[in-house]
């Protein structure tokens, strides 16, 4: 009796333990999504502190936004035109050196390289990169002049595909070897059995990439593309950086979180149409994460042989 | 014989993939260093991979335009420290608390920590910053390193840990001897819990060290300025001509993280795995 007694008392120590995490969360996470929700439908900006409720007038008004329309559809494009060959590498990368019949040397010293972009402060990654392609005397210019392949100089950011390239280049530069990576681990996670039997019954390397990698990898990838999506619909640093901040030219690189804080933090600070912005960015990323869910995630039992 | 050819050259391919690669990743890296060492001119008169002599000549003239990169260290620093010993502090207090008691709205916590998980940080920065506004912490680095407090990954990652490698049977017999419940957690749990922190930690004071957006939005006080915020201020008009000063700029925010990446960079790459498979 004695005995029970003292263990419900000490289970009510977990709420002291989780009780800084709750508050923490409830004043810093909760509080402001609520409160951005709330703002979207006032018509705060400027200086103001009242809130006037106008209901969904702004949710109306910033679909028939032009800057907010062209954002969104930047956002994407930069976010497929990175993602896709990042992927494909990482895959190729992974599947190369977790292939035991290749035995890839010096895969320590890879790694750390392919690594390496994507722990540097992305602020300075973007000004490198600036100061690279910049014009009309930057390394690039010089490079692609004394080879022969440009006549003159040649101004990148002047140019929207050129823009957008570079910045959707300097994301997948960044993150590749972050997905290879991951998706190694996922390989090396995979019951070796599999593979030692296939390649007795006489499998090649691309038969069993497609037949045993691929499927077994699928909440691996899932997760790749949840993660990624959701990093690549925030992208701020980079574009913001390398077009200091005005997304030019013709707002070519001008991204949803560039929008957002270009509404709040300048001009006449119209703080309810960065609000209405961010709850449809939400909105935007919880759509396709549960899409991604279902439509790639049905199979639940194929985790096995996964770790 | 035929095969063993095919795979040799498949292998030759692949080693000629990686190593471009490794080149891509390292070289403009390499083209920044040897940029910030030369003068404005010779940048301008052409391409090289080789460093000059005008490093100090450099750093006079980013000091001497304002470019104060050890204030923009201390403040970064600073930030990125508190930010990491809190969200490790109360990560692990959190992750214990839902490992070693039972308690009636457990599952209820665990699945918030999940939820959390996947709402992204951009979506509430209005209503944050209104929020700072309105407390008067603007210009502060409260709002910078308080919300640190709850960090759902850590405390998954932690409690993966935890499960994994924690006998409970440690805080019975603890408890026998008659010590407190917050005195085991700090006397028993922490040092066990050493590996999963010091992996946390790397990547909580990067993410901090790294971050743009949110002191761009709260610090306006030149002073206060971290060092991507510094970073920033090479791209004004101030610094527009000087090109190599540009460069070390760009180089002296890199440096430090560049040599902790080395140093690391084993226990950062097993961290990356560990931490998708964990999920």
């Amino acid at each position: 009796m004695k005995k029970k007694n003292k263990l419900v008392n000490y289970d009510k120590y977990g709420y002291l333990f989780v009780a800084p995490f709750i508050i923490a969360f409830l004043v810093f996470q909760l509080y402001p999504i609520i409160y951005t929700f709330e703002l979207s439908f006032t018509d705060l900006s400027g200086w103001e502190t009242k809130l006037n409720f106008i209901g969904f007038k702004n949710y109306i008004n910033i679909l028939n936004n032009e800057f907010f329309t062209k954002a969104f559809i930047n956002t994407w494009i930069i976010w497929i035109i990175n993602f896709i060959p990042q992927i494909s590498l990482a895959l190729l990368l992974a599947s190369w050196f977790t292939n035991n019949r290749l035995k890839i040397k010096a895969q320590g010293l890879f790694k750390v390289a392919f690594y390496m972009p994507n722990i540097i402060t992305a602020a300075s990654v973007a000004l490198l990169f600036y100061s690279l392609f910049s014009y009309p005397l930057g390394p690039i210019n010089q490079l692609l002049i004394n080879f022969g392949i440009l006549q003159e100089p040649y101004d990148f950011f002047r140019s929207k595909l050129a823009t957008r390239l570079i910045v959707a280049f300097i994301q997948f530069w960044m993150w590749y070897g972050n997905t290879f990576i991951i998706l190694s681990a996922g390989i090396l996670g995979i019951n070796p059995n599999l593979y030692e039997a296939a390649m007795v019954d006489g499998a090649t390397d691309r038969q069993m990439f497609w037949k045993i990698t691929l499927p077994l990898l699928r909440p691996i990838m899932i997760y790749v593309l949840v993660t990624s999506l959701i990093g690549g619909m925030q992208m701020f640093d980079i574009p913001y950086l390398i077009t200091n901040g005005k997304g030019n030219p013709d707002y070519a690189v001008d991204t949803m979180t560039m929008f957002i804080y270009k509404q709040a933090f300048l001009g006449s600070r119209n703080y309810y149409i960065a609000a209405t912005a961010s709850v449809l960015l939400l909105i935007i990323i919880l759509i396709f994460s549960v899409i991604i869910f279902k439509s790639l995630g049905e199979k639940k039992e194929k985790r096995v042989g996964v770790r | 014989m035929d095969k063993s050819k095919k795979y040799s050259f498949k292998k030759i391919l692949i080693y000629l993939v990686c190593v471009v690669l490794l080149i891509a990743s390292v070289m403009p890296f390499w083209i920044l260093f040897v940029n910030g060492t030369r003068s404005t001119e010779q940048i301008q008169q052409g391409f090289s991979l080789i460093p000059s002599r005008f490093l100090n000549y450099n750093y006079k003239v980013l000091v001497g335009r304002g470019f104060n990169i050890f204030n923009g260290f201390k403040n970064s620093f600073i930030i990125a420290l508190s930010t990491t010993i809190l969200s490790l502090y109360f990560s692990a207090l959190t992750a214990y608390g839902l490992v070693i008691y039972d308690f009636k709205l457990k599952n209820v916590v665990f699945a918030l920590v999940a939820f959390i998980l996947m709402v992204p940080g951009q979506i509430s920065m209005i209503g944050f910053y209104q929020l700072v506004l309105r407390a008067g912490l603007t210009d502060s680095y409260i709002p910078l390193i308080f919300p640190a407090i709850a960090a759902p990954a850590t405390v998954f990652f932690i409690r993966q840990y935890l499960i994994g490698s924690f006998p409970k049977e440690l805080v019975q017999a603890a408890r026998i001897d008659g010590a407190s419940e917050l005195g085991i957690f700090h006397k028993i749990a922490l040092p066990i819990l050493k590996p999963a922190l010091a992996t946390m930690g790397i990547f909580t004071f990067v993410t901090s060290w790294n971050n743009f957006l949110m002191p761009l939005m709260l610090i306006s006080e030149e002073k206060k300025f971290t060092l991507p915020m510094l970073v920033q201020m090479l791209r004004t008009d101030i610094y527009r001509t000087e090109y190599g000063g540009i460069y070390l700029g760009i180089t002296m925010t890199i440096v430090p993280l560049l040599i902790v990446y080395l140093i690391l960079s084993r226990y950062i790459i097993a961290g990356v795995a560990l931490g998708s498979i964990k999920e």
